[in-house]
């Protein structure tokens, strides 16, 4: 199977590119925004300003190019927890995305104009969801779609299977983008499954099956825009295999050098998906140095504002732990809600 | 006013639910074409259409997860378990999903969905046709858990079980599908989902039951009004979250519990009651609380009379209650 690529290794273009350059730049953008709040929240969390966060560099441009050819307020995203780049370029705002990594309940749920769904933790319980998710929107006659995201290493769980089962059967509207980072968590691509490419075991569903060089906004951009069109158009789901790499480690608790060696690392950071795009802008006169130093200075100025209405969210009350249980407080949390308030 | 059976009024209910509110679906295994398994769903998609009665891949998970999905989303599906033993696959959609949508998105989303599924023994359907795992469900905060034993009682509360907010698991005891008729009202009508039902009242005894063991429960209670006692006997209904005021008055007034069950014993529903009773009521009781329950074994696949909580092991813990 093909890898479907526009830019070569150093950023240059390939073929002609099936973007304007005002996506082009708008791409560029996105990717330098992800990075940098990548960079900071992990800061962050080394000050102890964070919970546990998995950080997602080396594979910002396999989200970005995703989450950029869907509608925020009209179609749907369901990330699992590598995704906060997805989640950022949907719409997310930053310091909501600083509270959910603080595990603060203000983190909770999204602004009513962006239509995603809480980071999902246990893997390939979204894509079920998704499946179910994208159905609901033919249901009501809407031509909405859903994009879903998960990893090489959640392609074995039954989720997966039962999940893009369920949507081809039923013809979904449904982008399921496996980001292949060549690891789950110490497990390597190879020993978790036989297949060379994952992008294959959509035959086994009967939909198409695409693998994308996922450092490569270009080709994400237009492969997840080709499936998104044909979603819309009534033509169901599609498997889009984003070939990219896990340059850090799982989480901020992993430690990589218990199971891997750091010299495919240094060979995937000269495909760094940011420095191929900024190469691949100078080429075509888009960019500038003076543009980089600036666009770095806002995104810093950015950063700091929504760290700092990120502090001032205030502190949970302890019985809010026993609400958002069920619609109407039920007799145990009601006994368990009156303690915590010191009431009984 | 008609008479139905168990599985006409759960029909009867999902056609007025439908009728009622076009968001209301359905989906599972076989449930379509030929109307479920157990005919439970029989002629629904006929008159309502394949995109309101889904039959779908033998999938408990996508099923379960799906339905979290479109609930979410604008629909009210009703999923179909073909029997409670198929769950499993299906439980980290229903535990880790369903139950915990609402809170882990701040109230933003919630699942309003049912799942329905045939439950307990008696029909000699062996290991993995037989199990009652109520109390699984009900340990999961977020689900609400109702186990049905009388065709009334089914038609009420699976209404309300598809108009509530929360998911809901409906529990029907498959062996009394077609062993209870009665009288059901055409007209609509809802029941409160945790609310017991007391079934017969008494001074001397609190007998509390639910499923199918009630009707071991009644026959008990019966015999014991024969042999001139007077028991109180109460239909828990829903066991998650189950009616610890009508409980816990009964048992204050009588001095003596019994739960009945045929759910494996430890960790029940029945040990549950005990405890809360023990816990709330300890100087009002006249002798411990006890339990009568399935055994912790595996489901047998022979002797399973032996198993089901029978008229005289019933019987015989209330006379050791009664002579304490």
């Amino acid at each position: 199977m093909d890898t479907i690529q526009y830019l070569d290794d150093q950023g240059r273009p390939l073929r002609d590119l099936p973007l304007s350059p005002e996506e082009l730049l708008q791409g560029y953008r996105a990717l330098r925004r992800a990075r940098h709040f990548d960079e900071r929240v992990l800061v962050l969390q080394r000050q102890g300003r964070l919970g546990v966060y998995p950080p997602f560099r080396g594979q910002e441009a396999a989200q970005v190019g995703v989450a950029l050819c869907l509608r925020p307020d009209y179609d749907w995203l369901l990330p699992s927890y590598r995704e906060s780049a997805a989640a950022l370029t949907f719409g997310m705002p930053i310091s909501k995305l600083i509270l959910s990594w603080r595990a603060d309940p203000a983190g909770w749920g999204a602004p009513p104009n962006v239509n995603m769904v809480q980071f999902y933790i246990p893997i390939a319980t979204q894509i079920p969801q998704a499946a179910g998710v994208a159905h609901a929107q033919r249901l009501m006659g809407k031509d909405a779609v859903v994009a879903v995201f998960i990893g090489d290493g959640g392609t074995s769980e039954g989720d997966f299977h039962e999940g893009l089962n369920f949507a081809a059967v039923f013809n979904a509207p449904l982008l399921v983008v496996v980001q292949n980072n060549g690891w789950a968590i110490s497990v390597p691509t190879h020993k978790q499954m036989k297949v060379q490419r994952i992008a294959q075991k959509a035959q086994g569903y009967g939909i198409p099956g695409v693998t994308v060089d996922g450092n490569d906004l270009v080709a994400v951009w237009s492969v997840a825009r080709e499936a998104v069109n044909r979603a819309r158009a009534g033509g169901g789901p599609t498997l889009i295999e984003a070939l990219t790499y896990r340059v850090a480690p799982h989480t901020s608790s992993d430690d990589p050098s218990r199971y891997r060696s750091e010299e495919e690392t240094e060979r995937w950071l000269k495909r760094d998906p940011i420095l191929r795009m900024k190469n691949c802008l100078l080429h075509l006169g888009l960019w500038s140095e003076d543009q980089e130093a600036a666009l770095s200075e806002a995104l810093e100025a950015e950063f700091l504002a929504a760290v700092e209405e990120a502090d001032q969210a205030p502190e949970p009350k302890p019985w809010e732990i026993v609400e958002q249980v069920y619609q109407e407080m039920q007799p145990d949390q009601q006994a368990a809600w009156q303690y915590l308030r010191g009431e009984a | 006013m008609p008479t139905m059976t168990l599985i006409q009024a759960i029909n009867a209910a999902l056609d007025e639910e439908m009728k009622r509110d076009e968001r209301v679906m359905l989906l599972g295994e076989d449930v379509g074409r030929r109307g479920g398994v157990f005919l439970a769903t029989e002629g629904l998609q006929q008159k309502y259409g394949p995109d309101r009665v889904m039959d779908t891949p033998l999938s408990e998970a996508a099923i379960i997860g799906a339905a979290v999905g479109l609930a979410a989303h604008g629909m009210r599906p009703v999923a179909e378990i073909q029997f409670a033993d198929y769950v499993f696959p299906g439980i980290d959609q229903l535990f880790s999903q369903a139950a915990k949508l609402r809170y882990r998105s701040g109230g933003q989303f919630s699942a309003p969905m049912v799942v329905r599924m045939p439950t307990g023994g008696g029909v000699k359907g062996g290991h993995h046709h037989s199990q009652s795992p109520e109390a699984h469900f009900a340990h999961t905060a977020g689900l609400k858990v109702i186990v049905v034993s009388t065709p009334y009682d089914a038609k009420g509360l699976l209404k309300a079980a598809i108009r509530d907010d929360d998911p809901v698991v409906f529990m029907e005891p498959k062996r009394l599908y077609r062993a209870v008729k009665e009288e059901v009202p055409t007209d609509e009508f809802l029941l409160p989902i945790g609310k017991a039902a007391v079934r017969r009242q008494g001074r001397d005894i609190t007998l509390v039951s639910y499923g199918g063991s009630m009707v071991e429960t009644l026959k008990a209670a019966e015999e014991m009004v024969a042999a001139g006692l007077e028991p109180e006997v109460i239909d828990l209904r829903t066991v998650m979250p189950w009616d610890k005021e009508t409980v816990l008055s009964s048992a204050a007034k009588t001095g003596r519990l019994l739960v009945i069950s045929e759910a494996p014993r430890t960790a029940s529903i029945a040990s549950e009651v005990a405890a809360t009773v023990s816990e709330e009521l300890f100087d009002q009781l006249l002798a411990p609380p006890l339990r009568v329950t399935g055994f912790d074994t595996p489901y047998p696949l022979a002797q399973d009379k032996l198993y089901m909580p029978t008229v005289t092991r019933i019987l015989n813990a209330a006379k050791r209650l009664l002579d304490y």
